[in-house]
């Protein structure tokens, strides 16, 4: 069932028309881009409005482990780094959720249990989204079952470069639907497009509105294993369609950059950028995040020094 | 959640202002024997400092120096050691970059994140490419042995008081000549710091003299016989006025003046990026740009959707002072230019076109207009014809690209125009058939110092940057 709003069902209604609709977007300037986005890096973010960012980026962040070698002892100590990431600092906040893969989902849910950090799995034979889709289904409904609360999809990138674009569509629908929990609500649904292999901004602007009139809940970069991940001109051009999408059907889509976001400076960078690019509406945990491993100890690091006014090293910060 | 981001001001400390300035003449800074004038902070009306005015003996001095300097040193000085004082120049400009920047903004009222980013990297960039000319000039397509003019009469605006001292005594030096250059009386503190910066990299004495004065110490400059070359940034009325005082004499002129820019905005433009360069062709700098895409022409069909992308991006401009990193819109120059702007304005109203206005809280001290759109506006309608020179946009929209050109060229300046859309050879047609020095596709406002620059028809004459810049500066 799709979730495509009224206004733009006969868009949906074909492969032809769905081509036209995406197609006739408004391009983007790759130059202009990347010149914008460089522009907004530029903007000093100072005192309280520093402490402002830090805490606002803590607790947008979807703590991940996504390794072959991660184990329950793991996924343990990462959900309870997200749960308190700085013992020493009980004004600290929580992250947003902790990310991991489908098998971990219980052990995670199990650690967090009512903490309000959320369980975020990335499923559809991630991250190369190479399966049949019956295969990627049952991988989304594995991890919904084990209590996850977000599920993060990779799309058919081939499908898409070839140009099939209803393909890509129908898959989304078809997750979204796998995304029903036995108690009717749905566990949210982030759309990776891994927009290192999408390679142009034209295709990451019409990949952001293919998902979103599919019915995804978050639109997100990249699934941090192929490079170049996260970057500012990326999420630029997909906080444009947000707000353009809002603007038009009157529905929110979050955004989450993932991958390369180490630091808290750059993180700042994203935070001002969703700021003047779709407003602050979008400034909240439930519209935007960072998928992200080590950058959270550089914002637990900056938000001490900004408390204590002095650096510490990174022994006085825990490992995940 | 609301963002507000916190004062995040750039040290003044760094500057060094004295209480008062005398010219720079022959190396030294000496008195002037006309009445001393006072340039202040257009941002807060502060008084920075007070500065001598040249009067014609001192102009006479100037010029006499200039001359000897000329035929004793500079224009005897193989290309080769004349490029190492202008690499020499450069790279002080480099270092003391900072001092530049926050001087400037605090003269000018630009914002600090545009005498930063822009102007100040400009300058240095600018000494740098006509230093590699200066031993290479038989290259310039003036002939195996080009010589140089003389001494150069220097006239230059306070919309980029320190870029266009650079354009003007940059070329001219590698060239061989000597200056006496006359900044605008609102912003001749970064050119009395370029004076100290040529003391400090040695340059001989008399080679560049700076003046300092208003409109009579400016015309005393250009009419003095001992001059060879006068080069002038400003308006179309003084440029006019220029050109007729020197007509019959053996001075070679070249003027770089007003503008009123089409920025043509195509129904398959990239519209974020249209936007941006929307903004930035007419709210950089406040509007004070002879280039400045003043004249919005947008394409019928997609005029709706284009207004109100502009307007909610103009919304998130931070207006202020000018020396917050975060500033966008900095303060007018003078209120005598503000009067100008609100004057128009007040026309553009009683023509019947209608202001749209950003709104935000005006300071209540220094001169500050908020940026401002006009729609419904006419080929007719005077701020569609006469140069603003502020933060003031005029949209028009036509229906073909013919109707585009005919616009966009219906207008007596013709020194920029900016051309949106995806479309290559419409971007090639349109360039090849606006009347304008320089057309920008799909950008707006780009300066490189080897890129020329000038006008067309009122937007005067001979071209700045690049090779042909060189020829400005030649026999």
């Amino acid at each position: 069932m799709s979730s495509t709003p009224t206004i733009l069902e006969d868009v949906t209604g074909s492969e032809a028309s769905l081509r036209r609709f995406l197609h006739g977007l408004p391009g983007v300037d790759q130059v202009g881009a990347e010149a914008r986005a460089a522009g907004l890096a530029t903007r000093s973010i100072k005192t309280s409005a520093k402490e402002f960012a830090l805490d606002l980026a803590i607790r947008m962040v979807d703590l991940t482990t996504l390794e072959g070698q991660d184990t329950p002892g793991k996924v343990r100590a990462l959900s309870a780094k997200a749960i308190r990431p700085d013992p020493a600092d009980p004004t600290c906040p929580s992250t947003a959720a902790v990310c991991v893969y489908p098998d971990m989902v219980a052990v995670a849910k199990e650690t967090l249990g009512t903490s309000g950090v959320h369980v975020a799995a990335v499923a559809t034979a991630f991250p190369s989204g190479r399966a049949a889709l019956d295969i990627k289904l049952a991988d989304v409904r594995d991890a919904v079952e084990a209590g996850a609360d977000e599920i993060d999809m990779v799309i058919d990138r081939g499908a898409f470069l070839a140009g099939r674009y209803q393909h890509v569509f129908d898959e989304i629908v078809a997750v979204r639907d796998a995304c029903r929990r036995q108690d009717g609500e749905d566990a949210h649904l982030k759309v990776i497009f891994e927009t290192g292999e999408l390679q142009t901004y034209d295709n990451v602007r019409r990949a952001s509105w293919l998902a979103m009139m599919a019915g995804a809940h978050f639109i997100k970069t990249s699934t941090g294993k192929v490079q170049p991940a996260a970057t500012l001109p990326v999420t630029l051009v997909m906080l444009q369609a947000v707000r353009d999408y809002r603007a038009m059907t009157g529905q929110m889509v979050g955004v989450k950059p993932a991958g390369g976001i180490r630091t808290a400076k750059d993180a700042i960078k994203y935070l001002v950028m969703v700021n003047e690019v779709a407003g602050d509406d979008w400034l909240d945990p439930d519209w935007f995040r960072f998928g992200a491993s080590t950058l959270l100890n550089d914002l637990l690091m900056q938000r001490t020094k900004m408390k204590t006014g002095r650096y510490s090293g990174p022994d006085y910060f825990t490992l995940d | 959640m609301p963002f507000e981001y916190a004062p995040a001001l750039e040290s003044r400390a760094i500057v060094d202002i004295k209480p008062s300035y005398g010219l720079f003449v022959d190396g030294q800074f000496v008195e002037g024997h006309g009445t001393p004038f006072k340039t202040i902070s257009p941002a807060t009306e502060e008084v920075l400092a007070e500065v001598a005015e040249a009067d014609e003996a001192d102009i006479d001095a100037a010029v006499k120096v200039a001359r000897r300097a000329y035929d004793r040193v500079w224009s005897r000085m193989p290309g080769r050691e004349r490029a190492k004082y202008l690499y020499r120049i450069a790279r002080i400009i480099q270092e003391r970059s900072r001092e530049l920047a926050v001087l400037e903004s605090l003269d000018n009222g630009k914002p600090i994140k545009e005498s930063r980013d822009v102007d100040v990297p400009t300058v240095a960039a600018h000494f740098f490419y006509y230093a590699g000319w200066a031993d290479k000039l038989e290259y310039a397509g003036r002939g195996d042995d080009p010589q140089p003019l003389g001494v150069a009469a220097q006239v230059i605006p306070w919309n980029f008081p320190l870029l266009m001292l650079a354009w003007k005594v940059a070329p001219a030096l590698a060239c061989g000549n000597t200056v006496v250059l006359k900044p605008a009386e609102t912003t001749p503190l970064t050119a009395l710091l370029f004076a100290e910066i040529c003391q400090q990299a040695d340059l001989p004495p008399g080679v560049v003299n700076i003046v300092t004065g208003a409109g009579a110490t400016g015309q005393a400059l250009v009419g003095h016989p001992g001059v060879d070359k006068v080069a002038f940034t400003g308006s179309t009325e003084v440029g006019k006025a220029i050109a007729r005082s020197v007509a019959g004499t053996h001075k070679r002129v070249t003027l770089e003046l007003g503008g009123k820019a089409a920025n043509i905005v195509f129904d398959d433009a990239p519209i974020d990026q249209a936007v941006e360069g929307i903004v930035d062709g007419i709210f950089f700098n406040q509007g004070h740009v002879c280039c400045a895409g003043s004249r919005l022409l947008v394409q019928e069909s997609i005029v709706d959707d284009l207004l109100e992308r502009l307007k909610s991006r103009m919304s998130t401009l931070r207006m202020g002072d000018p020396l917050d990193k975060n500033t966008d819109i900095g303060a007018i120059n003078s209120g005598e230019q503000l009067k100008r702007i609100r004057e128009l304005s007040e026309v553009g109203d009683a023509e019947g076109a209608e202001r749209w206005e950003v709104a935000c809280d005006l300071p209540t001290k220094g001169f500050w207009f908020p940026p401002t759109l006009f729609t419904g506006v006419s080929q007719a309608h005077r701020i569609a014809r006469e140069e603003i020179f502020g933060p003031v946009l005029s949209v028009l929209t036509f229906r073909t690209p013919a109707e585009a050109l005919e616009k966009a060229n219906n207008t007596p300046y013709g020194l920029s125009a900016g051309v949106w859309t995806d479309k290559g050879s419409l971007i090639l047609k349109m360039a090849s058939s606006l009347r304008a020095g320089v057309v920008w596709a799909n950008t707006f406002n780009k300066f490189d110092p080897t890129s020329p620059f000038g006008g067309y028809k009122e937007s005067g004459y001979g071209r700045e940057g690049g090779r042909h810049g060189l020829e400005a500066y030649l026999k």
